[in-house]
């Protein structure tokens, strides 16, 4: 088995609030980044797709058609946006790095045709960062 | 759902590798320049990992908040600027960078409750990494 990671960056704006909590809850869970005006993060996205090598073309996986679906199903949609705002998914769920790992990987998911996606690894700032292996990875809970 | 989040954090701190069941040519051999009686330092960065449902109310694994503090608590306020030896963790083991992974992945498993600690990874220059997540294997 051969794993291979394409790496991409955007870049958006968001911020964290639950409508069914009071404003102090919302304060108190979510601190600064429950500021309703948002603030933003350059974002790095990590996929990771394994295979067996295919014997003629030598690849695990088209390249170009990852980068591609990337481009489409990710970038498109999240870079330079606000997310709460401009994402549907995100009106109802806070976009937290941990949704938004979880949000990546449903939107590459049905479009990967060859590639077997194992990991979603989204970097929110260089000192944190969230992984995802799927809803029915063999520790989901 | 489940994820997996990873917080990175650095600590600066001095070790002398010396075995007390070897002769001292033989620490000698086997730790080279680590072995030097005065000890030496390293910047280490250490990321820390954590499993868990994401809560639906929160969209997180756990409070980052939360984290930070235990870890700020219990590991970096210990090791940071300290002579790693002259901790009782390392009284009877040797501060190397495998056992220093395993000391910081025990404290998380025993204190760390608020969500699932799954791995420890250290950087001891950055040339060299260690991981260990318990018995289990490192996932990738």
């Amino acid at each position: 088995m051969i794993y291979l990671t394409r790496k991409a960056e955007f870049s958006a704006s968001h911020y964290y609030h639950n409508p069914n909590f009071t404003p102090e809850e919302n304060h108190r869970i979510f601190g600064k980044c429950n500021n309703p005006n948002g603030h933003g993060h350059n974002y790095t996205l990590e996929v990771t797709v394994k295979g067996e090598v295919d014997s003629r073309s030598g690849f695990v996986v088209d390249l170009k058609q990852l980068k591609e679906t990337m481009h489409f199903e990710v970038l498109d949609a999240l870079d330079h946006r606000f997310l709460n705002k401009e994402v549907p998914e995100f009106r109802t769920l806070i976009p937290t790095t941990e949704n938004l790992a979880i949000s990546i990987w449903q939107r590459l998911k049905p479009k990967l045709k060859t590639a077997q996606l194992h990991r979603v690894r989204v970097y929110e700032t260089a000192d944190l960062f969230v992984d995802f292996y799927g809803e029915d990875s063999q520790d989901s809970e | 759902m489940k994820a997996h989040l990873t917080r990175r954090y650095h600590f600066s701190a001095s070790h002398r590798l010396h075995s007390a069941e070897m002769p001292a040519d033989e620490n000698v051999a086997v730790y080279g320049k680590c072995n030097n009686p005065y000890g030496h330092g390293h910047n280490y960065a250490l990321e820390v990992t954590v499993s868990g449902p994401v809560v639906k109310s929160t969209g997180m694994v756990c409070n980052l908040a939360d984290l930070d503090d235990f870890v700020q608590r219990e590991i970096l306020q210990r090791m940071d600027i300290q002579n790693l030896n002259m901790l009782p963790d390392f009284a009877a083991t040797v501060p190397t960078s495998e056992n220093l992974c395993v000391v910081i992945y025990e404290i998380l498993q025993r204190g760390f409750h608020h969500a699932h600690p799954e791995k420890v990874r250290l950087e001891e220059t950055m040339m060299n990494s260690f991981e260990y997540a318990g018995g289990k294997e490192v996932r990738r």
